[in-house]
């Protein structure tokens, strides 16, 4: 520390140096060459720039590293992976007041907000309830799952299907779907839970792509790509078309038909669901399952020797990850009034799991507001929708090393042993 | 009878790879314990470079088969590598000591980002490299006959020789022993003064370099590829690489030998429209039944 800090020009230029020839190589036939046909168009102005971009951006970072606030930076960023945040015993959560206040906005907002922000709204918490579903995979249980787009497909073609050849509708498929969804989340990781974390990521991600490629080749059931129509709900039995022989909601209660009432019935039936998917994980994460899920995501050793059944506890938190994600394809499927399988790729599963990781994992306040932030956000900025799975690969990136937990920390109220009770 | 031979000949081609791009796999896996999501995407950006590559050869100019084969093998590995190099450096190096999910999220955004940046530089098209070698030997077979085109030869050799001079360099050269003992204990490994940062660096770079080698040899065989081609791949190099026993080098060959040749049967005498689900099923068979797969040892875990 005697050495008196000062910045070492040389050695940034170096650095910038390199960088700006790294960048060259990596850039320079892909950026710059751009193919047509056998030939190609040369665009080496766009290489200029980028090789310009990463020097200037290394020598900065070089000369900034060697700072004081640098190295102090450097330091906080080494060792910033602690856990949970436990608050002292007692403490009153500000939810109390911010829950209702949400429950109200959001039992208004269909009555005032126009279709277009509405139809975008109930994407949006398809999404919370998909991230939540999948944060009890990954966030709680420490599982990564590349597939849960599988278990999305599943509920939503289990409406498409069920209502096509069975006749149900989406009443009776909502649980259905969820119990299906669950029941392949037990087959597909009953056989894998018992492995090594890693090989989970791939097997569902084969899982995933088995199911849209099943989807997309078995023609005779599913229609293949040209996919297949999906009912809307009813409300106690009245439907939400123009025409109907059973009887039409606009009809039976005098009002003039509008196209924008089905979505409005999707919106509160979804709300409800998705508070009531966030009750039950609040519940969960403090009933021993769920602490076991978190015990098993931190030591799974020291928890098989403490006794836990490691596969059923894995097997518990994929069940009802799965089962959230059928209900999701179930809403998806309604909403959209129609499926097909271009719907299902593997792009889905890393949305999902960006908004996961951004959310922090474990946290549900995180995943509902990471949920909102990155569907809501592309439709506003859809100029720059070709550059969304590039962000979201960045962020996955960035996020696991800055901030391995997420933008939200998951908090937890501390306990007090009570009075009179022997130490 | 002709369909089988014509599909052995077919699988061991497509099998030796698979090998190749299996080998990036297992070595990776083998030295830090991680699967490397991006890797079929560095094979998908080797596939680019090669018909980039010939872009500008042919540009400058040059007809002859094996200046331009020289030259596109060289510029591939070349720049293919310093990707391998530059993918650890960034997304895999400041995660060393965090959780294993980190470190796979990071490389899943890895793939991501690398898929997402070719289709943005280079367009969403499907591109194509022009047929360089053409001929074929034919056997006449029973009433048929099978053909083995020179291309499918040039394949087998040049896998076969790449595969030769890894195991020599990883058995018999200082750089291999450095490789193998980080793989035994890293820990040990460093202590005793080696720079197993730079070692794991190496170890990406070859598998990015095997890589490199199969995307110049499908992409030359088969003639189109998107930016989408490194994740089916991908994920059936892993199953080979799983096939073998993940962490073992003759493993990760054997398993893509296996997997190419039960592939092409498959398709050939079943159905060609299912043979991605049965590589898959494959996949979660295999480690249901014997998860060290077929030459490598059981892992355990230790505290």
């Amino acid at each position: 520390m005697s050495q008196a800090v000062g910045i070492n020009f040389k050695k940034s230029s170096i650095d910038a140096f390199i960088a700006g020839l790294m960048a060259l190589v990596l850039f320079g036939p892909i950026v710059g060459v751009v193919l047509d046909g056998y030939g190609f168009n040369a665009e080496f102005g766009r290489v200029a720039w980028i090789v310009a971009i990463v020097a200037v951006g290394r020598f900065v970072m070089s000369s900034f590293m060697q700072t004081e606030k640098g190295i102090a930076l450097a330091f906080r960023y080494a060792n910033n992976d602690d856990g949970v945040t436990v608050l002292p015993p007692g403490h009153k959560s500000k939810m109390v007041w911010i829950i209702p206040l949400v429950v109200v906005i959001g039992l208004v907002l269909p009555f005032v907000a126009s279709k277009y922000v509405l139809t975008v709204i109930i994407l949006g918490l398809i999404y919370v309830l998909l991230g939540l579903g999948l944060n009890i995979v990954v966030g709680l249980a420490g599982l990564l799952d590349l597939g849960f787009v599988g278990f999305y497909a599943i509920g939503a073609y289990g409406l498409a299907l069920g209502y096509e050849n069975l006749g149900l509708g989406f009443w009776s498929m909502l649980p259905i779907a969820a119990i299906m969804a669950a029941v392949a989340g037990a087959i597909l990781g009953f056989p894998v839970l018992r492995m090594h974390g890693d090989y989970l990521a791939i097997v569902t991600l084969g899982f995933g792509e088995i199911i849209r490629l099943i989807l997309t080749n078995w023609a005779s059931f599913t229609h293949g790509p040209n996919g297949v129509s999906a009912p809307l709900p009813t409300f106690f039995g009245l439907e939400f078309k123009r025409r109907s022989s059973e009887g039409t909601f606009h009809e039976f209660f005098n009002l003039p038909y509008d196209s924008a009432y089905k979505y409005m019935f999707i919106y509160l039936v979804l709300f409800a669901v998705v508070w009531a998917v966030l009750f039950i994980k609040h519940r969960l994460v403090k009933m021993p399952i769920g602490r076991a899920w978190e015990a098993l995501r931190e030591d799974e050793i020291a928890c098989r020797s403490l006794g836990l059944n490691h596969v059923l506890v894995k097997l518990s938190a994929f069940m009802i990850g799965a089962s959230t994600g059928g209900l999701a394809g179930v809403f998806f499927a309604t909403y959209q009034g129609f499926v097909n399988p271009s719907s299902f790729t593997f792009f889905e599963s890393a949305l999902i799991l960006a908004i996961v990781v951004l959310g922090g994992m474990g946290s549900t306040l995180g995943v509902v507001i990471a949920a909102f932030c990155l569907t809501v956000l592309p439709e506003m900025l859809r100029e720059f929708a070709e550059y969304r799975v590039l962000m979201f690969g960045i962020l996955m990136v960035v996020m696991m090393i800055w901030k391995p937990r997420g933008i939200v920390r998951v908090t937890r109220t501390g306990f007090s042993p009570k009075k009179g009770v022997a130490k | 009878m002709d369909i089988v031979l014509q599909q052995l000949v077919n699988g061991l081609t497509l099998g030796s790879v698979y090998g190749l791009i299996a080998i990036g796999y297992t070595m990776v896996y083998g030295i830090i314990g991680m699967i490397n999501f991006a890797h079929g995407d560095v094979y998908m950006v080797s596939a680019y470079i090669t018909a980039i590559a010939i872009a500008i050869l042919t540009f400058f100019g040059i007809e002859s088969f094996p200046i331009i084969i020289v030259g596109t093998l060289f510029l591939t590995v070349a720049v293919t590598g310093a990707y391998g190099w530059v993918i650890e450096r960034i997304a895999y190096r400041p995660l060393r000591s965090s959780s294993r999910l980190a470190v796979l999220i990071s490389a899943i955004g890895m793939s991501l980002i690398l898929q997402n940046y070719v289709q943005l530089s280079q367009g969403a098209n499907q591109q194509g490299v022009p047929t360089l070698l053409t001929g074929a030997i034919r056997f006449s077979v029973g009433d048929g006959f099978v053909q083995i085109t020179y291309m499918k030869l040039f394949i087998l050799f040049v896998s076969l020789l790449g595969m030769g001079i890894l195991t020599y360099v990883i058995q018999k050269t200082k750089l291999g022993r450095m490789c193998r003992a980080t793989q035994q204990d890293r820990k040990m490994a460093s202590i005793l003064g080696i720079d197993t940062d730079k070692v794991i660096s190496t170890v990406f770079v070859i598998g990015a370099v095997m890589a490199a080698l199969a995307g110049v040899l499908v992409t030359l065989d088969y003639g189109a590829f998107d930016f989408y081609v490194g994740f089916i791949i991908g994920i059936k190099a892993f199953t080979a690489a799983v096939l073998g026993g993940i962490g073992s080098l003759p493993g990760a060959m054997l398993g893509g030998l296996i997997l190419g040749l039960s592939e092409a049967l498959f398709a050939g005498l079943i159905s060609s429209d299912y043979k991605d689900v049965f590589s898959f099923s494959l996949l979660v068979l295999i480690l249901i039944i014997r998860p060290s797969g077929l030459l490598g040892k059981p892992e355990v875990e230790k505290v």
